[in-house]
């Protein structure tokens, strides 16, 4: 049924990545913990790991496009929703611990211990229940999203200045979290982790099922942004990227089209941080660095915004980059990232993605020139769909 | 004068930018049912009438009301459209990454919540009427098309569909042949004497054959209030029209 809806709405690429994912979500796990270590197709657990990060990133660049490139609202915050996500789950993981902690308290993590608290505070409640802790990890980014685009769409700030804002808010963050008396771990955040759902996260066969759970829930991602985007709804969103006023003319109620799918993408993006933390194995008050911010942006943009699978590339790639970089030449990194920016902004403002669409047009044209059919307007739509247009400033 | 028994009523609007006055004083009544030409020179401020009436702006003195009762200046943008006033603006303005037939989709008339677009299914009798405005705007062939590869004129018949398909009561139209041809404007003119047949409507246009097409009473604007009114001859024979916009 749903690849019948796929079909119908002609959104084969979406169908083909969903498909990849679930394929890669059984097949890694299977050539890490079935096939030999001697065997040439063995993963290992280590590149598991690493490749089930770049995946939540991913999944974080699909959020950000879906506020981005879909409707036109450039977030440099986007960090903070993802570290929320990944707060809520360490909060869980530090929980499971338990006595085993260094200072052996059954209830108290380690760090309120050392700070010389008696009490869990009311906010760490609850989350030694995993459902719970599930639950805040979509609603902490959720509400927090909905209250500050409740603020910012209704009285229409739009462009820079809501970058601007965006970016304030994850720095707020940023210094709020490095507070010891905050309560979450300050400087040092949350880490030592021991289970999850009690396995022991650094067992092969937990890292294999987080990877395949992260490949699945980015699977899902594709699923839901496609459904929002092929929907009315996501024709408003286009409409409000490419004429905000217009749209209000209309008589949409822009403000509230831009809530929905901001709280959508932050809820994503929290789901990103929670499946992040167990696979790093840690969560500090470093992944609401601006910067963290401003790197997913460059994903989504090298990758292709305004589609919904260009950001998975754009992510996994400079990830890729990013570990080869830093550990081969450290020094150089950050202009590497900079200059690709700047390249990608230049000479390809569609990305990779983009590249790609503009190839296939030029393929059939030239298909149709052959056939000597005179259909010029017919590909100037079909190129033109494919690379999704530059927007244009609201009249 | 009353506001009652009126479609639209506009009573001693005025409005500055900047200390600039750009609506003086102006008042204007539209009957029910009637259609009403707007000529003026440059600047005379009939786009930023169009501006106050649809709430884009809002005026710092005087009395806009809907239908008789509706005070518009309490009112924003969505609001208004939903009140059944729609607008063709100036420089057309499509949305230009969405098909022919996906802009008209967006303007149908029909529930406007985030909720009901997520699920929205276009019904057959959607369908038939956006293949209707299709045909009468003469986009049907075009209907796959990119707005943005459309060219100037038929952005302005596309957005002529768009109102259309919101199914307002009034329609305010500005500048709706600019850039055409003498044939395309000439079927303009006789779409909207179509339209106007069971609607009200407001045109701004600087085009006097057009004008005269259209066969209906006229109001010239100047430096933001109304310098002349009644039919085309009437006004264009009046002296200070022909000092201040024909004679130029
Ligand atoms: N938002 C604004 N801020 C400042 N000045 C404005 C604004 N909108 C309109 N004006 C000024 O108000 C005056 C009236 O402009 P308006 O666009 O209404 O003229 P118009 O009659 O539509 O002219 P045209 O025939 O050229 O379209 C102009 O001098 C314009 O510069
Ligand atoms: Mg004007």
């Amino acid at each position: 049924m749903i690849t019948q809806w796929f079909f119908r709405h002609g959104d084969r690429r979406s169908l083909i990545a969903i498909i990849i994912l679930v394929a890669v979500a059984c097949l890694v796990p299977v050539l890490n913990l079935l096939v030999p270590d001697t065997s040439p197709f063995h993963v290992p657990t280590y590149l598991v790991s690493l490749l089930g990060k770049y995946l939540t990133y991913a999944l974080l660049a699909v959020a950000l496009d879906l506020v981005w490139g879909f409707c036109g609202i450039l977030s440099l915050g986007h960090g903070a929703f993802f570290a929320l996500g990944g707060y809520a789950m360490g909060m869980y993981l530090m929980r499971q611990i338990g006595p085993r902690g260094v200072y052996a308290d059954p209830v108290l993590p380690d760090f309120m211990v050392f700070l010389n608290w008696k009490e869990l505070p009311w906010f760490w409640y609850g989350f030694d229940n995993f459902w719970f802790a599930a639950l805040m990890v979509v609603l902490v980014p959720g509400v927090l999203a909905f209250g500050f685009g409740w603020l910012a769409f209704r009285s229409r700030v739009t462009g820079v200045y809501l970058s601007i804002i965006t970016q304030a808010l994850t720095y707020a963050l940023l210094l709020a979290f490095f507070r010891n008396d905050m309560g979450f771990g300050g400087n040092n955040g949350l880490t030592d982790f021991k289970d999850i759902l009690g396995f022991n996260v650094q067992a092969g066969t937990t890292r294999s099922a987080l990877f395949a759970a992260t490949a699945l829930f980015l699977a899902l991602a594709v699923l839901v942004s496609s459904f929002i985007i092929r929907s009315k709804l996501g024709k408003v969103l286009v409409g409000v990227r490419d004429a905000e006023s217009r749209m209000r003319f209309l008589g949409y109620r822009v403000d509230r089209y831009k809530l929905f799918v901001w709280t959508v993408s932050a809820m994503m993006a929290g789901i990103a941080g929670a499946l992040y933390v167990p696979q790093v194995g840690i969560i500090n008050p470093s992944e609401f660095e601006p910067a963290n911010s401003i790197e997913a942006v460059i994903w989504v943009a090298v990758g292709g915004r305004g589609t919904i699978i260009g950001p998975i590339i754009g992510a996994i790639l400079v990830n890729f980059g990013k570990t080869y970089f830093t550990a081969a030449f450290p020094e150089i990194w950050l202009f590497a990232l900079g200059a690709l920016f700047i390249l990608v902004t230049l000479f390809l403002p569609k990305g990779i993605l983009g590249l790609y669409g503009s190839w296939q047009a030029r393929r059939a044209s030239h298909a149709a020139q052959k056939d000597d059919e005179v259909l010029p307007p017919v590909v100037k739509q079909s190129s033109k769909r494919l690379a999704e247009p530059e927007p244009q400033a609201a009249e | 004068m009353k506001a009652k028994d009126t479609l639209l009523y506009l009573d001693g609007v005025s409005v500055s930018f900047d200390g600039f006055r750009a609506i003086n004083n102006l008042s204007l009544v539209l009957q029910s049912g009637e259609m009403r030409a707007i000529i003026g020179p440059n600047g005379a401020g009939k786009t930023t009438m169009m501006d106050i009436i649809t709430g884009k702006t809002k005026p710092d003195s005087g009395d806009v009301y809907f239908n008789g009762t509706v005070d518009l200046t309490g009112h924003d943008e969505a609001d208004i459209a939903m009140l059944g006033i729609g607008r063709k603006f100036q420089k057309p303005t499509v949305f230009e990454s969405h098909t022919v037939e996906d802009n008209l989709v967006l303007a149908l008339s029909g529930p406007r919540s985030a909720l009901s677009a997520l699920f929205h299914r276009q019904s057959r009798d959607e369908t038939d009427r956006i293949h209707e405005i299709l045909y009468t705007i003469r986009l049907f062939e075009k209907r796959h098309w990119l707005a943005a590869s459309l060219s100037h004129g038929q952005k302005q018949w596309l957005e002529i569909g768009m109102l259309l398909a919101q199914d307002p009561k009034l329609l305010l139209v500005d500048e709706p042949v600019a850039g055409m041809t003498d044939a395309e404007t000439a079927e303009t003119a006789k779409l909207l004497r179509d339209i106007a047949r069971t609607r009200s409507v407001i045109v701004v246009e600087h085009d006097m054959h057009f004008v005269r097409e259209l066969g209906v009473k006229v109001t010239c604007l100047h430096e933001g209030s109304v310098l002349a009114e009644g039919s085309l001859d009437h006004v264009s024979n009046d002296p200070r029209v022909i000092e201040v916009y024909l004679g130029r």
